[in-house]
């Protein structure tokens, strides 16, 4: 009985142990190949002289010199810098804000929740076409109030070269700090009463909880808001696209519409390729130390 | 089973029975993104034309970022080796994709019909690669006109169309004066460009021109004519009203219909959004060459893919040929605004401006003036009109001086040969 029983068994067990990675090669093989396959071939495509169509004789580094010495090249790395600081900082910040404010056991605090969290549901391409026609000076902001009688307010950030990536920072802001407040207030929520109401006894005041305790304590809500915002700004790309253009000029050109605009609008795949390239090795650049620490803090 | 069996002879069937009907037109399918107003219209002109031969019509209608999208379908489908028998595709554009190895050339029909003897040799030299036709011409449209208001300028006290920058200058400043805006402007790269071509023109004449933004001289673009070219443009950024930037041509148009600003400069397709907006051009608007005594010439065409089989072939020798029939550039250049890219054609449909706009393109093939237009993808690569269009954009809306902007227009041709 037992000789007959036990063969079915061990196969079953052993297909048992395989299942999982049955079930799992075919999107392991997909992902190998359209991620890190087409990053291999971007990678492949930036050393050769690629024009309109792909060309695979090597050519060397010379896309990225070409790179590198592009005036439009410099402008988008600093928006990038620009944008990405001031964005996930004000978002951080008005996030917290909100959320510490929204914490005090307020009445209709889900009506107000959501009507933060609202701005969320729209997509970039939304926000971007409105904040577009609110701070045209002939259509939006700057035309009301001077019709209001401030005829020597002006705000023309929108059209002017200097200022322009602010504009693209405010509607930024306006569109992502209430899902920040959102994550903060999860964060909150979880920090044990029991520790809240030691502190008091101790007697700190509420400044104190909140800078000394409650904050130290979320700071792995802090690490994943910073990196959903922190993607969020490489990625954009629409917003730019609806809000400015990348204008006035190139004044606002990200490097994902610098590359966008190599690829597809001039025919030099080799030079798109290169800024992929360096957006990609950007994100490592700051991926890879997260990831390390995370990683190690986890084995401890 | 049996059903789908059915299904499949009947479909092949039917689909031999189409193919020998189709056989005295041939088939042809057309990438376009001809998909607004006038220019759909002009496209159903061509369709309705070619299916009167007998001929089959795939329409392929790619619209979406003035033909990107369109750029971008056709780069996978010639990878994917099944190119479209026709393609919207102007330009050295065509002169790259002849390099690839992916046309096919109709010079049988063009000898035959002695295209050379028609066309502007200019133009003519665009369509050809290694000597063949690979391209055929539908129209030209003029990019340095001058649109104005007559009531605006009445209203200023300007008396005429100006001939030369001075009296522009001097007829933008008593618009300014009367409280009109003198340039309807919008501030994307390509008008910035388009701009800048026509001052280029208006400055340093069709020989500086021709070597400057088309052979790309290093010496032609640091000399002092380029400077006094980027003084110019200051000059007209000086007459766009403050909420220029991003602004569509056609709302620039629509501000010189109602009498906002006094003078546009843009290509003649301006002309579309007058008619539209009911005003007669020549009569409700004037229409004058810009300062320079050149033509600056914009031309769309059809580009022939290299297709193969019976059908296919015959599709696109029909379609070269109809495309350059003298009735065929008469209707689709009435239908979109601009002129036949035949000089022989009879202009007695047409309005006064193109009427200008022939006789003119007479004199100046006759003058060596006739000048690809750098804005409008006829002069250079995309990648060099790239270059060019991020310096003058960058100049139009910033305070760099004439003298840096002439240095890093030539840094930045030369970074892109």
């Amino acid at each position: 009985m037992a000789v007959t029983g036990s063969p079915p068994r061990i196969r079953w067990r052993s297909f048992d142990r395989w299942l999982p990675q049955i079930v799992v090669s075919p999107l392991f093989a997909m992902s190998l190949f359209f991620v890190y396959g087409f990053i291999g071939w971007t990678l492949y495509i930036s050393f050769t002289r690629s024009g309109v169509m792909p060309d695979y004789r090597l050519d060397g580094i010379g896309q990225y010199v070409r790179l590198w010495s592009t005036p439009r090249w410099h402008v988008a790395l600093r928006n990038l810098v620009t944008f990405s600081v001031l964005f996930i900082s004000l978002c951080l910040a008005i996030g917290i804000l909100l959320a510490i404010l929204l914490d005090q056991r307020i009445r209709i605090e889900g009506a107000i929740r959501t009507i933060y969290l609202y701005p969320m549901a729209l997509s970039f391409i939304v926000t971007g076409t409105v904040w577009k026609w609110l701070l045209n000076p002939g259509l939006g902001l700057e035309r009301v109030m001077r019709q209001a009688g401030f005829e020597s307010f002006s705000f023309d950030w929108l059209v002017n070269s200097n200022y322009a990536i602010y504009t693209v920072v405010i509607a930024g802001v306006w569109q992502s700090s209430g899902y920040a407040m959102a994550l903060f207030l999860a964060g909150l929520r979880s920090v044990d009463d029991q520790v809240l109401k030691a502190a008091a006894i101790d007697g700190a005041g509420p400044l104190r909880t909140y800078f000394s305790i409650v904050l130290p304590m979320m700071r792995p809500v802090f690490m994943s808001t910073v990196i959903i915002l922190g993607h969020l700004a490489i990625k954009s790309f629409d917003l730019v696209m609806a809000l400015t253009g990348g204008g006035p000029g190139y004044a606002t050109d990200m490097p994902a519409t610098f590359m966008y605009a190599f690829a597809f609008q001039r025919s030099e795949l080799g030079v798109a390729a290169a800024s992929a390239v360096m957006m990609l090795v950007t994100v490592v650049a700051i991926i890879v130390p997260y990831l390390y620490s995370e990683l190690r803090g986890a084995r401890r | 089973m049996v059903s789908i069996i059915k299904t499949l002879t009947t479909a092949a069937l039917a689909g031999g029975i189409c193919a020998s009907a189709a056989q005295a037109g041939g088939t042809v399918e057309v990438l376009h993104w001809w998909t607004s107003g006038g220019e759909a219209k002009a496209v159903g002109e061509l369709k309705k034309a070619f299916e009167s031969l007998n001929g089959t019509w795939i329409d392929s209608p790619i619209a979406g970022g003035g033909g990107d999208a369109a750029m971008t379908a056709l780069r996978a489908r010639v990878v994917a080796g099944n190119p479209p028998t026709a393609v919207q595709l102007k330009g050295p554009g065509i002169q790259e994709w002849a390099l690839e190895g992916a046309l096919n050339d109709v010079d049988g029909v063009a000898t035959a019909e002695n295209w050379d003897s028609v066309l502007p040799p200019a133009l003519a030299s665009i369509m050809k690669f290694e000597g063949k036709y690979v391209a055929a011409p539908v129209n030209i449209h003029r990019v340095d006109w001058i649109w104005a208001n007559p009531d605006a300028l009445k209203k200023a006290g300007v008396e005429a169309m100006p001939t030369t920058w001075a009296e522009f200058n001097a007829a933008a400043e008593k618009l300014r004066a009367a409280g009109i805006i003198p340039l309807a402007h919008g501030g994307q790269p390509w008008q910035d460009a388009t701009l800048f071509e026509d001052v280029v023109l208006g400055v340093g004449g069709a020989d500086f021109y021709r070597k400057a933004l088309v052979e790309l001289d290093q010496a032609a673009l640091t000399s002092d004519t380029m400077v006094a070219a980027f003084d110019q443009l200051r000059m007209l950024r000086g007459f766009v009203d403050p909420n220029f930037s991003g602004r569509d041509w056609n709302l620039a148009t629509a501000m010189v219909s109602r009498g906002e600003a006094g003078f546009q400069i843009m290509g003649d397709w301006a002309k579309g959004e007058f008619l539209a907006a009911g005003l007669v051009p020549g009569v409700d608007i004037l229409c004058a060459p810009t300062p320079g005594g050149g033509f600056v010439l914009n031309s769309d065409s059809f580009t022939f893919f290299k297709v193969s089989g019976a059908d296919n072939l015959a599709g696109q020798q029909t379609l070269a040929s109809l495309i350059m029939s003298p009735d065929f550039q008469s209707v689709f250049n009435l239908a979109k605004g601009s002129i036949p890219a035949r000089t022989d054609v009879s202009l007695d449909a047409f309005d006064a401006c193109a009427k200008l706009s022939h006789d003119d393109l007479v004199a100046a093939i006759a003058n060596n003036a006739l000048v690809p237009s750098m804005a409008h993808e006829m002069a250079v690569p995309r990648s060099v009109r790239g270059e060019i269009m991020d310096l003058v954009t960058a100049f139009f809306n910033s305070g760099m001086s004439s003298q840096d902007a002439a240095k890093q227009l030539a840094a930045a041709v030369a970074r892109a040969q």
